[in-house]
């Protein structure tokens, strides 16, 4: 009955999944932080019991045909215990209601095809109507490939939603975790207000491979790191899982406040702007 | 082809005689016919590729140089520098103005090089944006002129932000307040073609493709073979007439006989009919209008069920 102990890829060190679970899936030794699912993530972010899922009953289908794909979307969801690669809902952190979604690097890889970008474009669209804030982990390999031309198109509905957003000036906060790559990064990860990345996680557009078989040279120490797009200047704050909590609250609260103060204001505004133009077409009675 | 042809012939006799001496082979012949089928779907989807990347098929400065009256070559990002794989400038088409905004291949080696093959860099995304708010700014509507494998996949590229460029781009071209025409001329690679596709009417020349990556980068990634190339054209779905069906692109703009190389100047006037056509229903429509209805398309690409 000895529970498998669990090896650190970085510092080799021994832990048992017990003690891994408690500290964040963060190794204790290195500080490693290794992959976590959706589950675990909501668990550590959201208020108790205030996590209410969203289509949660959207399937991916096989839209070209594509040899094998159907046999290898049942084996991951066996694998998984999770429909797809995203899980989005609602719910409070601090009491603060947010939309959340969180990705999946274990469910093929976080490979984004129809059901994916339909389900992170509904919840930016749902922060978009009903005023909340969107909270998005991303993690994925990039675009599902066995979806085809459908699986391009996510990118681009993404960042329509994501436009949508932006316009009705609610914040969007994307976490970049191990590893975010391709299509993904190469639209709505890289469309937050305010961008963060755990620490070492491998963040970029084309694969470490791939580029290394572009430029016929090993790639440096570091590159595509968190710590590197930082000084890059393309992440904002890296931040070690177990004070992404708190830094999140102080983000809702300091944009929350100014989105829900600049329509109260912009509300003040026009209701003095119809009050003046009234009183001005009354010949200044009023 | 005339390989299975002959193939298929031999199959026919080999029936007769199974049916002569009274065997039932069906099934076997059934699966080797399937092969067939696949096998064809997969040498003219490969051929399509060739005829897509003909050094001879027009280029997009070709095309703008035979669609229009006058083009004048607008250069740079405003940030880091000008990317000659992705060109852009000002022209005139039948006397009315535009912005044009093109993947650039080259034709020989030298012209390759100079352009880094039609893969741009960060800058090139950022150039496309600047010359696509110019064009909001000043009521020009849009052409878009797609033809690359893809972004570049390379150093310095990563460096400047390859993905942030492209995301900005998909997210700036859905909200643009101008008409956008996007026209794929030979290969639409992955993000790096759809990084100046996003539009009110996307096209596909006869001969183009569209995909997700490379026939040869799926082949590698998910097939893990590289020589597997031609066998993943045919199963990636990926020719004019494949896309058209699956209403990612919104028609096909026919090319001369045997493939736009074969005849620069009648496939220019073939697409100018198009864009002259488009032109005139697109403008007059208002741009807030047309916002909303690309924003409807886009999010509706997908294939789903919901129960």
């Amino acid at each position: 009955m000895t529970e498998k102990k669990i090896v650190c890829p970085i510092c080799k060190s021994e832990v048992d999944h017990e003690t891994l679970s408690v500290n964040l899936m963060v190794c204790p030794s290195c500080k490693y932080h290794f992959r976590m699912e959706p589950n675990e993530r909501i668990a550590y972010l959201a208020d108790n019991g205030s996590f209410i899922e969203l289509c949660k009953n959207m399937k991916s289908l096989n839209p070209i045909d594509m040899e094998g794909y159907t046999e290898k979307l049942s084996e991951a969801k066996k694998k998984s215990s999770m429909s797809e690669a995203v899980v989005t809902g609602t719910c409070t952190i601090e009491k603060v209601p947010v939309v959340l979604g969180i990705m999946s690097f274990s469910f093929m890889g976080g490979s984004m095809g129809s059901v994916v970008g339909e389900k992170i474009s509904r919840a930016m669209l749902k922060g978009a109507e009903q005023k909340l804030p969107v909270i998005l982990y991303a993690t994925s390999g990039g675009a599902r490939m066995q979806e085809g031309i459908f699986s391009l198109m996510q990118m681009a509905k993404t960042a329509s939603s994501a436009a949508e957003l932006d316009r009705a000036g609610i914040p969007l906060f994307l976490v970049l975790c191990d590893p975010t790559t391709g299509g993904v990064t190469a639209s709505f990860a890289m469309l937050g207000d305010v961008t963060i990345a755990e620490p070492g996680a491998l963040i970029g557009f084309a694969g470490p491979r791939v580029i290394e078989g572009t430029i016929k040279q090993s790639l440096p120490e570091g590159f595509q790191r968190a710590e590197f797009q930082q000084n890059k200047g393309f992440v904002d704050i890296i931040s070690p899982r177990n004070e992404q909590r708190a830094l999140l609250v102080k983000l809702l609260k300091s944009h929350a406040g100014l989105a829900y103060e600049s329509a109260a204001s912009f509300a003040r505004t026009t209701a003095k702007a119809s009050a003046l133009a009234e009183s001005v077409r009354s010949g200044g009675k009023a | 082809m005339s390989a299975i042809k002959s193939v298929t012939s031999r199959i026919e006799e080999l029936e007769k005689l199974a049916s002569e001496a009274g065997i039932d082979i069906s099934d076997e012949l059934k699966k080797i016919g399937d092969k067939i089928e696949e096998t064809s779907k997969s040498a003219k989807a490969w051929q399509r590729v060739e005829l897509a990347r003909n050094p001879d098929r027009p280029r997009a400065l070709d095309i703008i140089n035979n669609i229009c009256d006058d083009f004048i070559e607008l250069h740079g990002d405003r940030y880091f520098g000008d990317d000659l794989a992705l060109i852009g400038g000002i022209g005139f088409i039948n006397g009315i103005p535009v912005t044009i905004i093109g993947n650039q291949k080259g034709r020989n080696l030298k012209e390759t090089m100079a352009r880094n093959g039609g893969m741009a860099n960060p800058e090139g995304y950022r150039k496309a944006l600047r010359l696509a708010k110019q064009a909001e700014k000043f009521h020009r509507p849009i052409i878009t002129l797609i033809d690359t494998q893809g972004a570049y996949p390379g150093l310095g590229a990563e460096e400047r932000g390859i993905g942030e460029a492209i995301a900005m781009n998909l997210r700036e071209f859905s909200q643009l307040m101008t008409p956008v025409i996007c026209i794929i001329i030979g290969e639409g690679g992955s993000g790096g073609a759809l990084g100046i596709g996003v539009g009110d009417k996307v096209y596909m020349l006869e001969n183009a493709v569209y995909s997700v990556i490379s026939p040869e980068g799926y082949a590698s990634i998910l097939l893990r073979d590289s020589s597997q190339a031609k066998h993943a054209a045919g199963m990636m779905k990926i020719t004019a007439e494949d896309v058209l069906r699956m209403k990612v692109c919104n028609g096909i703009i026919r090319e001369p006989e045997g493939g736009a190389h074969l005849d620069q100047a009648e496939s220019s006037r073939l697409i100018k009919e198009t864009i002259v056509r488009d032109l005139e229903d697109l403008m007059p429509r208002n741009p807030a209008v047309l916002v909303r209805y690309r924003n409807q398309k886009i999010r509706k690409f997908g294939h789903y069920e919901e129960s």
